[in-house]
């Protein structure tokens, strides 16, 4: 058998060098709150295969970052996922075969403007500049034995602390990479979102957030009030 | 000026058109189908745009619950869409509608933040053609179009050629078609976007810091028809290029029986 090639990996302060993709709706929670407006239109059916969205580069931000509230929203959804490091590009593989593509963990922010609308939601919801809090660190992929059975703490300063775990999705990690890579290939630097609970907090402009799982570490961030902008 | 970004001889090298095909910058004269051709210029983020032609959302509307007076129907791709000129894309087996769109592609070339439309053009380095398929056999109504239908691998085309926007006096004013083996399938003009490049830079602008490097990709005409194995599909954009594009199927993926393709109908 070949010794398997080193999976590429920058340690931290890492290179980001892929896209972030955001996985909608893994948790059965967040499906079975719409009801029975699943069946109805706009959505007419349940999701068939993973649904995902981009975190452009815009959004992306480190341990400690401040986020600006835009002035059209009172809060922000502070979403909490693990998020997956590809290693080497992935494509067309196996659940059995997952775990060997991924280089490492790290913890992922995701905020976003709420919205009640998963049918076509505007851009303007999830990419807001600074809104995908990546890090502490990215933990090597075997310094976690159980991905799909991580608790993320969430405090917002406002709220108090929710605590979430990783389990009970509908795709665990290893089916998710393959479900993903069935359809579309990841790269080495992409980092795959496991999904963001139901019930994620929100937070205001002038609060501050944390993310904390006890094999990864402690995310912090902070949302400010957007700046009134004079039209340059 | 027109810059292209190829592979040719164990290296990648910036080109320029030349007699019939095109120089690269060491001085070697190539013709085009001696050279891998990339994307022209190193891509950021890709923003895409649905239904911004008016009759290509007449085309679709029965499945629209929107009309061209709401916000601009913006989504989000991945690197691994990308593809160059003369490349070949995926058509797996057993869907029934894939499709080609010919799309101006406006690539930003300075930082724009909360930018007024009579300032927008400043922030527009230059544009190129991209042809940003479709399978529409793997729509879902969640986060639509879902990245099942829009972020295929090699599924977003761009090239051959990224000219200046300063060779470029209206872009508001360019012929789009697409030929499928020689036959006209989609004729269009950017003067009939619904929200132009100055209104698109001006809104994306205003929820999100666009960079140089990010591209804005316009959306397509009507005349959006399917497209199967073998099949040589052209898009082109007088004054900015014909960016070609060939079907292949599974055989050249290495699957060894017919693909799944589930779908929701």
């Amino acid at each position: 058998m070949q010794t398997p090639r080193p999976l590429s990996f920058d340690f931290a302060p890492w290179r980001l060098s892929g896209t972030v993709y955001g996985t909608l709706l893994n948790d059965p929670a967040a499906l079975a709150a719409l009801g029975d407006a699943v069946h109805a239109a706009p959505y007419k059916a349940p999701p068939i295969a993973p649904v995902l969205y981009v975190k452009p580069r815009n959004t992306l931000a480190r341990n400690g970052a401040s986020t600006a509230v835009p002035a059209s929203a009172t809060a922000l959804e502070i979403g909490a996922s693990l998020g997956i490091v590809i290693g080497r590009a992935t494509g067309r593989i196996s659940m059995q075969d997952a775990l060997s593509h991924i280089a490492g963990w790290t913890l992922v922010g995701d905020l976003s403007v709420p919205h009640g609308s998963f049918y076509r939601p505007s851009v303007r919801f999830k990419a807001l500049d600074g809104s995908c809090l990546l890090g502490p660190r990215v933990v090597p992929v075997d310094a976690i034995s159980d991905p799909d059975a991580l608790t993320l703490e969430v405090a917002t300063s406002g709220s108090g602390v929710c605590s979430f775990t990783t389990s009970g999705m509908q795709r665990r990690v290893a089916q998710l990479i393959q479900d993903v890579s069935a359809f579309m290939t990841l790269s080495a630097g992409d980092v795959l979102m496991l999904g963001v609970k139901a019930g994620a907090p929100q937070a205001k402009a002038g609060q501050s957030f944390s993310i904390d799982c006890a094999q990864i570490g402690n995310l912090q961030g902070h949302l400010v009030a957007q700046t009134p902008e004079v039209v340059a | 000026m027109k810059t292209a970004r190829v592979a040719y001889a164990g290296a990648i090298h910036e080109a320029h058109p030349y007699a019939n095909g095109l120089r690269l910058a060491d001085g070697r004269v190539l013709r085009e189908q001696d050279v891998v051709w990339l994307p022209p210029f190193e891509v950021g983020t890709i923003i895409a745009l649905g239904l911004n032609y008016a009759n290509h959302v007449k085309e679709l509307s029965k499945e629209l619950t929107v009309t061209s007076k709401d916000e601009p129907l913006v989504f989000l791709k991945g690197q691994g869409a990308l593809l160059g000129h003369r490349g070949m894309t995926r058509r797996p087996a057993g869907v029934s509608f894939m499709h080609y769109e010919c799309e101006l592609a406006v690539v930003i070339g300075a930082t724009a933040r909360h930018v007024r439309p009579a300032d927008a053009m400043h922030h527009v380095a230059g544009y190129t053609v991209c042809n940003d398929y479709a399978i529409r056999d793997y729509l879902e109504n969640w986060y639509r179009p879902n990245l099942r239908v829009k972020n295929r691998d090699g599924g977003t085309v761009l090239g051959p050629w990224f000219v200046d926007a300063a060779d470029v006096p209206d872009p508001h004013r360019l012929t789009l078609r697409t030929t499928v083996n020689g036959k006209t399938t989609q004729n269009g003009n950017t003067a009939d976007m619904v929200n132009d490049i100055l209104a698109l830079i001006a809104y994306l602008s205003s929820c999100m810091t666009l960079q140089a490097g990010d591209v804005i990709l316009t959306g397509t005409p009507d005349g959006v028809v399917n497209v199967n194995v073998g099949d040589e599909v052209v898009t082109e954009i007088d004054g900015i290029g014909r960016l070609v594009n060939t079907i292949v199927g599974d055989d050249s993926f290495g699957f060894e029986e017919p693909a799944p393709c589930a779908s929701n109908t």
